[in-house]
C-alpha cells in the first residue's frame, strides 16, 4: 500500500502503534479532532473580543493606524512555539498557555482588517449618520460595524486557518491535538503522521470555506446589488 | 490554497524548531555552583591524545544524534573527536526520536550515530522487559551488539555511564503519600496525573511497563515535550513525570526519584552505532577513537556537561569541545 493510502487507512481505521501497546487512528482520532477544534473555537472566540472591539474604537476614532499595523506586523513575526515556551514558565503547560499563544496569533489580522474596514466607510456616510442626529456609539453599531463587517469576518477567516494549522503544535505543551500524530511519529509512524496532516489540512481547507460563505452573508443588503464583495486583506 | 499550504509548511518548521530547542530553564539563574565545579578531576583521569592520521581524509562520516541535549552532546564528542583524527566530519544533530535515527543510519543518510543499549532494547528488538531483569550493563550491550550485527549495523563498546528513565515526584508529593518506591504509586495513581514524552506510550520502561508490570493505573497520561519535564512538576501541572538519570543535579533539587523495585528500567549505557560497511572501509582509527573518547564519559562527566548547555547556555559545540580538551584528548 502506497504510503497516501496508508494515510488515508489510518484516519478511517484503529491500528496498533507502531511499536505496539496502544490504539492509534480511526476512532482514536476523534478526541484529538474535538480538542484540535476546541481549541481553535475558544482562542479564536477569545480573539474576536479583544481585536473587534479594539478595531472598531481605533477605526472610529481614526487613530492608532500605527499601532494597530505594528501590533499586526509584529504579531505576525513572534512564533506561537516560543510563546508557549515563555508562557510556560508562567502558566504551566496545557490549555490556558496553548490558548494564550494562539489568541495571540490570531488577533492580528482581526484587528488590522477590522480597523482597515472601519476606516474605508465613506466619510460622507458617516456624516450624513452624524448630521441625522446619531451619537458616537450609534454611528459604530448602525454604520460602520455593519459596513466594515465583511471585512471583519475576512480576517476572522484568515485567524481561523491560522490557528487551526498551529494548533498542530499544542501536544509540545500537553494539549493532546491533531499534532499528536505529527510529531509523536515514533508512536504513529509516517502514515498517521501523514494521515493527521492531511486531515489538519481539510479541517482548514473546510473552515475557509465555511468562512468565505459567512463574509459573503455578511455583506449588507444595500451594498449587494452595488458592489462585488470585497475581498478580505490576508 | 497557497495561504494553508504556507502555514502547514511554516507548522512544520515550527515543530521542528521546537523540538531543537532544549530544556529552556526558567528558574535557576543561580546556576550549578555544585555542577561546575569538577568535570574536569572527573574526566582528567583518560589518557591518550587523539593522533590526526591524513589517511582518513578521504573518508566523510555523516554524524547524527537525537534532539535531546544529552545526544546533541555526544554527536559533537565523537564528530569533534573523528575531526582530530583526520576525518572528514558531517554533523546531523536533530533527529527526532530513536526510529528516525535509525531508519536515518539504516537508510544511508547516516553513517553512524550513538544509541542506548536500553532504547535498543525495548524499542528496536521487542525484548519484553520482565527478560531485562537483571541485565547488567555488559549483558544489554552484548545482546545490542549481536542483533545490530544481523541488521549489518556495528554497536561499538559503549559508555560507562547509563542514561535510564526515572519516575519523579515532588519532595511535597513522595512526603504526603509516603512514596520511596514505584510500586509504592500503587492504589494512589488513579488520583495522579503523568507527564512523559509521546512515545512513552508505547515503551515498556514507560508507560507501558508501569501498568503492565507494576500494574499501575494513572487518573491521565499527559505527552508532552521532553524539554518540559521537571516545569511540569515545579508547576504542579504533573504529579509524576519521567525524568533522566543524567539530568543536572540542581533541576531536580526538590524531587524524589522513585527506586525502581521492579526493574522496568534496563541499562542505558551508549553505544555508537556505525553501519558495518562504513566501519571496514572507514579504518580503524574510527573505532579507536571512539573507544578513546568513550573512557571519559562516566554519569556525572555527563550529568556536568548537560548542565553546562541547559543551565549555562554554552553550546553543545564548545562544551564538546571543553570535554575533549580537559580530558587531553585534544591539545587545547
Amino acid at each position: 500500500m502506497s504510503e497516501f493510502g496508508g494515510a488515508i487507512d489510518f484516519i478511517l481505521h484503529q491500528r496498533e502503534s507502531l511499536a505496539g501497546g496502544t490504539q492509534v487512528g480511526g476512532s482514536q482520532l476523534l478526541p484529538l479532532i474535538g480538542k484540535h477544534l476546541e481549541l481553535t473555537g475558544v482562542s479564536v472566540a477569545v480573539a474576536i473580543a479583544i481585536a473587534v472591539p479594539l478595531g472598531l474604537w481605533l477605526g472610529h476614532v481614526g487613530r492608532g493606524e500605527l499601532l494597530a499595523t505594528s501590533i499586526a506586523n509584529v504579531g505576525r513575526a513572534v512564533p506561537s512555539l516560543a510563546l508557549i515556551a515563555f508562557f510556560v514558565a508562567y502558566l504551566g503547560v496545557g490549555f490556558t498557555n496553548v490558548t494564550l499563544a494562539l489568541v495571540l496569533l490570531a488577533i492580528p489580522p482581526i484587528l488590522t482588517n477590522t480597523y482597515v474596514g472601519v476606516r474605508q466607510v465613506d466619510r460622507g456616510t458617516v456624516d450624513a449618520a452624524r448630521g441625522i442626529g446619531m451619537s458616537g456609539v450609534q454611528v459604530v453599531r448602525r454604520v460602520e460595524l455593519p459596513l466594515a463587517l465583511p471585512l471583519v469576518m475576512g480576517g476572522v477567516r484568515t485567524s481561523v486557518v491560522n490557528v487551526i494549522a498551529t494548533a498542530t503544535i499544542a501536544p509540545l505543551a500537553g494539549v493532546v491535538t491533531l499534532g499528536d500524530p505529527i510529531i509523536a511519529g515514533g508512536v504513529y509512524g509516517d502514515e498517521g503522521r501523514l494521515g493527521a496532516a492531511i486531515l489538519v489540512a481539510l479541517i482548514a481547507v473546510a473552515a475557509e470555506a465555511v468562512f468565505a460563505l459567512l463574509q459573503r452573508a455578511a455583506v449588507p443588503r444595500g451594498l449587494r446589488i452595488a458592489h462585488h464583495t470585497p475581498g478580505g486583506i490576508t | 490554497m497557497r495561504r494553508i499550504a504556507l502555514a502547514l509548511l511554516a507548522v512544520a518548521a515550527l515543530v521542528v524548531a521546537g523540538c531543537g530547542s532544549d530544556d529552556d530553564d526558567t528558574t535557576s539563574t543561580a546556576a550549578a555552583p555544585a555542577a561546575t565545579a569538577s568535570a574536569t578531576d572527573t574526566t582528567a583521569a583518560a589518557s591518550g591524545q587523539i593522533q590526526s592520521n591524513p589517511d582518513n581524509a578521504a573518508t566523510t562520516i555523516t554524524v547524527g544524534s537525537k534532539n535531546f541535549t544529552e545526544q546533541k552532546i555526544l554527536g559533537e564528542i565523537y564528530a569533534q573527536a573523528l575531526r582530530a583524527a583526520g576525518y572528514t566530519v558531517d554533523t546531523e544533530l536533530n533527529l527526532g526520536d530513536e526510529k528516525t535515527a535509525l531508519k536515518a543510519l539504516q537508510d544511508g543518510q547516516l553513517d553512524a550515530y550513538p544509541e542506548y543499549t536500553g532504547t535498543a532494547l525495548l524499542s528496536f528488538f521487542d525484548v519484553p522487559t520482565d527478560k531485562l531483569e537483571g541485565v547488567d550493563s555488559q549483558g544489554a550491550y552484548d545482546q545490542v551488539k549481536a542483533d545490530f550485527a544481523k541488521e549489518g549495523i556495528a554497536a561499538l563498546p559503549p559508555t560507562p555511564f547509563t542514561d535510564s528513565n526515572e519516575v519523579g515526584v515532588t519532595a511535597q508529593t513522595a512526603q504526603k503519600l509516603g512514596l520511596k518506591n514505584i510500586s509504592d504509586l500503587k492504589g494512589k495513581s488513579q488520583d495522579l496525573t503523568l507527564y512523559g514524552t509521546p512515545e512513552c506510550r508505547q515503551r515498556r520502561d514507560c508507560l507501558l511497563g508501569l501498568e503492565e508490570t507494576y500494574g499501575l493505573k494513572f487518573k491521565k497520561f499527559v505527552p508532552v515535550d521532553p524539554s518540559l519535564r521537571h516545569e511540569v512538576l515545579e508547576n504542579g501541572d504533573a504529579d509524576v513525570s519521567i525524568v533522566f538519570t543524567t539530568d543536572p543535579q540542581i533541576k531536580r533539587d526538590n524531587e524524589v526519584l522513585l527506586a525502581d523495585d521492579k526493574h522496568i528500567f534496563p541499562p542505558y549505557n551508549s553505544t555508537f552505532l556505525v553501519k558495518q560497511s562504513f566501519l571496514d572501509q572507514a579504518g580503524p582509527d574510527l573505532a579507536k577513537t571512539v573507544a578513546l573518547v568513550n573512557e571519559g564519559l562516566t554519569a556525572p562527566a555527563v550529568q556536568e556537561l548537560i548542565a553546562r548547555v541547559d543551565l549555562d547556555k554554552q553550546t553543545p559545540q564548545d562544551v564538546a569541545k571543553e570535554y575533549l580538551t580537559e580530558s587531553g584528548y585534544i591539545a587545547s
